[in-house]
């Protein structure tokens, strides 16, 4: 017999006869956590994610990359790393090296430029799926275009996020949008840049992240 | 958790279960909180075969022992009258324990299923049932309240005791560092893990005696029994004669802080 | 009960005995001082995220029913999490001992010729004590979490498991990275610390064969690993290197992905205090064709190691509902006196007496369960309501109870002690008759000065106790 089989086999024979109710997850948000309006959410996304040391500036649909450029520029970061199959990358990839700022591409897998990426990569752009306000947090579901290094491995992190996908919850999020449907193959909550209490409860940033998080956050039509 | 059940009418009698600590350390606690309920215009009756609750064996992982000292004590209380019990541990122990430890003995599960709704700790009779509002006739004085985490956690009854002393004009009542924190003493804990033990009251009578308080005062004797315990036995080691953290069941406190 | 088991012993385990080793640290005013520090800091950083009580209890009991529902149903769902994983592409091994998930582990290392094993933080990897395992192997297995880096560093185990080097200063860390880390220089600067390390294991992470992680949650219906941290070292071990293994017990199983926010809710706020952890990093699935990165195999080891006999006992199944936040420690007065290390066990604090028998048989764990004033913090804390000191009543019945034919678990009767019980009986006889407490009670106020003045424990930091000249029964009847 394999583990397996003795394991499921110890377990099987004790499960209980009675089955637990379910329990009701929905209706403890339904009276715990009120509705907000779409300006309230987004408002307090940036509380909550501020209090976590991130940076968040408010920007227009059409205005974003000057923002971005103006960020980069003060923190003396010459190059950005990009998507090339996202119109936001593709945008600063058109746009932002005229202004004086590189903006390589992650266009391949990974094993051929892992030296690169994290020895010379000083930053890495990419959107936001969503984000949850009651935490401050924001939603990626890094894919092909936009891998999971890029959000990870640069020492800054820019996401570009549309404050109309703004949930309240986590819960919501995941109901709203159907995740237990699928999930891709990494889903992310990212609440701050990188941290650590580890060394006598003081707390650090860029434990082995990013040690910056920039929201440029799109506040147009809030509902 | 909070003591939610609805306070029933003012009783004529109520069953006085001393415990075992209090009969034989703390009487004097037990009378005072005799006169205090019969002050209160209730008679108090005290039945003569009672014992102990049962909890040393509960707790030290003994439930057969438990169980028939348990088992006896179910039977003292024939009438419907609320019993009234000055310690904490013990009240927890009867109220929430005995249900439990006759879980496979139906007539007993039921009657201590019964006398769950009957039983009270001290202090919380006094505020919830009676509506006792202490007369303070004493001069100015700083004291300090310890509850035990069985009061606190169980029967959910740490605000009763502070709104008594709280009632007290003259009273202050100092606030210690770590108020909700054991005081290490814990049954057979005590003697099995000393050293731990031995921290744990150590660090409680330093955070007592740094509030200034001329006294502690407690609705637990068990606790009471290792704090003043520890208070003296550092006064011995230090030489001195004079008690530097006396202290007193709330009982003998508030009698004598309501007494000409 | 299934065939005794031989329980697992811990390599680390210390020689010295429980109490002995308490006494060290309750014998060292700046150890306590440091871990009472460190405690009311994380107490104060919870009670911040509970303002509102109602909402506390309402999530908490949400929390455990949420758990309890997923523990009645394990078997089946540890089956319907299988079948997910491997149609996502997610390998899943069985291990019901720590040796077995070793050699699985090993396994794979071997089979990638692995030189180096990034860890992410992962008490199952203590449990099953894989640095050790890996060390015998041949194979570097580096842990990434800071705290988790600090301690292997000094050459000892996590003494807490939310905050693995709460026991260590930052002028000792400073010193041990010194010493012991290549061309640093002593500094007790904590950023620069931090940088230190960071800088360090970037080049890991980046080198490294073989990540390997926890896991918080597994997710049934969608086959899906979720992981909660800060730094991003999880991240990192997760999708840096090219083959990803992740261990958990079998207990974190939910069905449903709903069942993960309430939980990582109360897992956070309990724990260090945050609202939400920095990372939420949901695994369902090795790289995918045309994705640029992420570990082309992902392995999940499913570890035994006593659960199951925890899971037998209507009443233990409850220890089954822990979601390793850690808030009992730091809630536990005892834990704040003597810190993880002398518990000489994986998990310490009041999580660590009730898990540990099951997985270390009650024979090395009886001093253990003793080691309570039952004072109900742990209780109270607990996002998912496991009643530790009901628990641990239990396992001192079971500890100290005459052998059996049917043990609930391997080591009843470890602390049986034929003189301790007969005690108990007496004290039984006397205390349910009557006649005889009223004998005895009467003689022990008539003879109170027989009393000795050594009480054993009780006067190594008391004075003796000595019963009142009159009883309150005496008092009572001469009042009339």
């Amino acid at each position: 017999m394999s583990a397996r089989d003795r394991i499921l086999g110890k377990l099987k024979q004790k499960m209980p006869s009675t089955v637990a109710l379910a329990p009701d997850v929905a209706s403890w948000y339904a009276t715990h956590r009120i509705a907000e309006s779409g300006a309230d959410k987004a408002q307090r996304f940036r509380h909550f994610i501020e209090l976590a040391h991130a940076e968040v500036y408010a920007v227009s649909r059409g205005g974003w990359l000057q923002k971005l450029y103006e960020v980069l520029a003060a923190k003396q970061i010459g190059k950005l790393l990009v998507s090339p199959g996202t119109p936001h990358g593709q945008r600063a990839a058109s746009e932002l090296p005229a202004l004086g700022i590189a903006c390589p591409a992650y266009d391949a897998p990974i094993e051929s430029w892992k030296e690169a990426m994290f020895h010379d990569t000083p930053a890495g752009f990419t959107r936001a799926r969503g984000a949850i306000a009651e935490t401050g947090t924001l939603i990626l579901w890094p894919d092909a275009d936009e891998p999971r290094l890029m959000s990870l491995v640069p020492p800054v992190h820019i996401v570009l996020l549309d404050a109309a996908n703004i949930y309240n919850t986590f819960y919501e999020a995941m109901q709203a949008e159907g995740w237990s449907n699928g999930l891709p193959t990494n889903a992310l909550l990212i609440s701050g840049p990188s941290k650590t209490a580890d060394i006598q409860q003081t707390l650090a940033y860029g434990a082995h992240g990013p040690k910056e998080l920039v929201v440029l956050m799109i506040e147009e039509n809030l509902q | 958790m909070i003591s939610a059940q609805t306070p029933p009418p003012r009783p004529s009698d109520v069953y006085f279960f001393a415990t075992c600590v209090v009969d034989q350390f703390f009487p004097g606690a037990g009378m005072d909180a005799i006169t205090l309920l019969e002050r209160q215009g209730i008679r108090v009756h005290f039945p003569e075969e009672q014992t102990c609750c049962g909890q040393p064996a509960y707790t030290s992982g003994f439930p057969d022992e438990a169980r028939k000292v348990a088992a006896h004590q179910l039977t003292l209380f024939p009438n419907d009258w609320p019993v009234v019990v000055p310690s904490g541990s013990c009240a927890g122990m009867m109220k929430h324990h005995y249900p439990t430890l006759f879980a496979n003995d139906p007539v007993r599960k039921a009657q201590a299923e019964a006398l769950s709704g009957r039983i009270y700790e001290f202090t919380d009779f006094l505020v919830n049932v009676l509506g006792y509002q202490p007369q303070d006739l004493g001069g100015d004085c700083t004291v300090v309240l310890h509850t035990s985490c069985s009061a606190r956690r169980e029967m959910g009854v740490h605000l009763t005791g502070r709104k008594l002393l709280g009632d007290l004009g003259h009273v202050t009542v100092a606030q210690q560092d770590h108020e909700s924190e054991c005081c290490g003493f814990g049954g057979t804990f005590s003697v099995k893990q000393p050293e731990i033990s031995g921290a744990m009251v150590e660090d409680k009578v330093k955070a007592l005696k740094a509030t200034g308080a001329e006294r502690v005062v407690s609705a637990d004797c068990g606790c009471l029994m290792n704090i003043l315990g520890h208070a003296a036995w550092k006064d011995q080691q230090e030489g001195r004669a004079q008690p530097t953290l006396p202290g007193e069941h709330i009982a003998s406190f508030l009698l004598r802080r309501t007494s000409k | 009960m299934n065939a005794p088991q031989t329980p697992h012993t811990l390599h680390f385990m210390p020689s010295a005995g429980f109490r002995a080793r308490a006494k060290d640290v309750v014998d060292n005013p700046f150890l306590r001082q440091s871990f009472r520090g460190a405690m009311d800091f994380l107490m104060t950083k919870r009670a911040a995220q509970f303002p509102d009580a109602e909402e506390l209890e309402s999530l908490r009991t949400l929390g455990e029913s949420i758990r309890q529902y997923n523990l009645a149903k394990l078997p089946d769902l540890l089956e319907q999490l299988e079948a997910n994983l491997v149609r996502n592409g997610i390998q899943v091994h069985w291990a019901e001992t720590p040796d077995e998930a070793n050699e699985i582990i090993l396994g794979i290392c071997k089979h990638h010729e692995a030189k180096l094993m990034v860890k992410g933080k992962s008490m199952v990897s203590e449990e099953i004590e894989l640095n050790h395992a890996a060390e015998a192997a041949g194979i570097g297995a580096l842990e990434s979490d800071m705290g988790e880096y600090i301690v292997q560093l000094a050459g000892e185990k996590p003494s807490h498991i939310i905050m693995p080097a709460i026991h260590k200063t930052k002028q000792e860390i400073a010193q041990l990275f010194a010493d012991k880390v290549e061309g640093v220089d002593y500094t007790d600067n904590v950023d620069a610390l931090i940088q230190i390390g960071r800088n360090v294991l970037r080049q890991k992470f980046l080198e490294a064969d073989i990540g390997l992680s926890g896991v918080n949650f597994a997710v049934a219906e969608t086959g899906t690993l979720c992981l909660v941290e800060n730094e991003g070292n999880g991240r990192m071990c997760t999708t840096a290197p090219p083959v990803h293994i992740a261990i958990t017990g079998i207990e974190k199983i939910v069905e449903k992905l709903e069942h993960v926010p309430p939980l990582l809710s109360l897992l956070t706020r309990s724990a260090t205090g945050q609202n939400i952890s920095t990372y939420f990093n949901m695994i369902s699935s090795p790289r995918k064709p045309g994705e640029k990165d992420g570990p082309s195999e992902v392995h999940l080891v499913l570890l035994d190691n006593g659960r199951s006999q925890a899971y037998a006992d209507e009443q233990l199944r409850k220890t089954l509902q822990c979601i390793r936040c850690g808030a009992c420690m730091n809630h536990c007065p005892v834990y704040t006196r003597i810190g993880g290390h002398a518990y000489g066990t994986t998990y310490p604090g009041p999580i660590g007496k009730i898990i540990s028998p099951h997985m270390l048989g009650l024979e090395a764990t009886s001093g253990l369960v003793t080691a309570s004033s039952l004072c109900g913090a742990c209780g109270e804390v607990c996002p998912v309501k496991i009643p530790i000191p009901e628990l641990l009543m239990r396992l001192r019945e079971e500890a100290f109870s005459k052998p059996h034919d049917h043990p609930a678990m391997v080591g009843q009767g470890a602390g049986y002690s034929g003189l301790i019980s007969a005690v108990w009986r007496g004290w039984a006889f006397v205390y349910r008759s009557p006649a005889l407490y009223r004998l005895t009670s009467w003689l022990g106020s008539r003879f109170r000065w027989l009393m000795p003045s050594r009480q054993g424990a009780w006067t190594s930091v008391r004075v003796p106790l000595k019963p009142a000249p009159k009883r309150l029964r005496d008092m009572l009847k001469e009042r009339g």
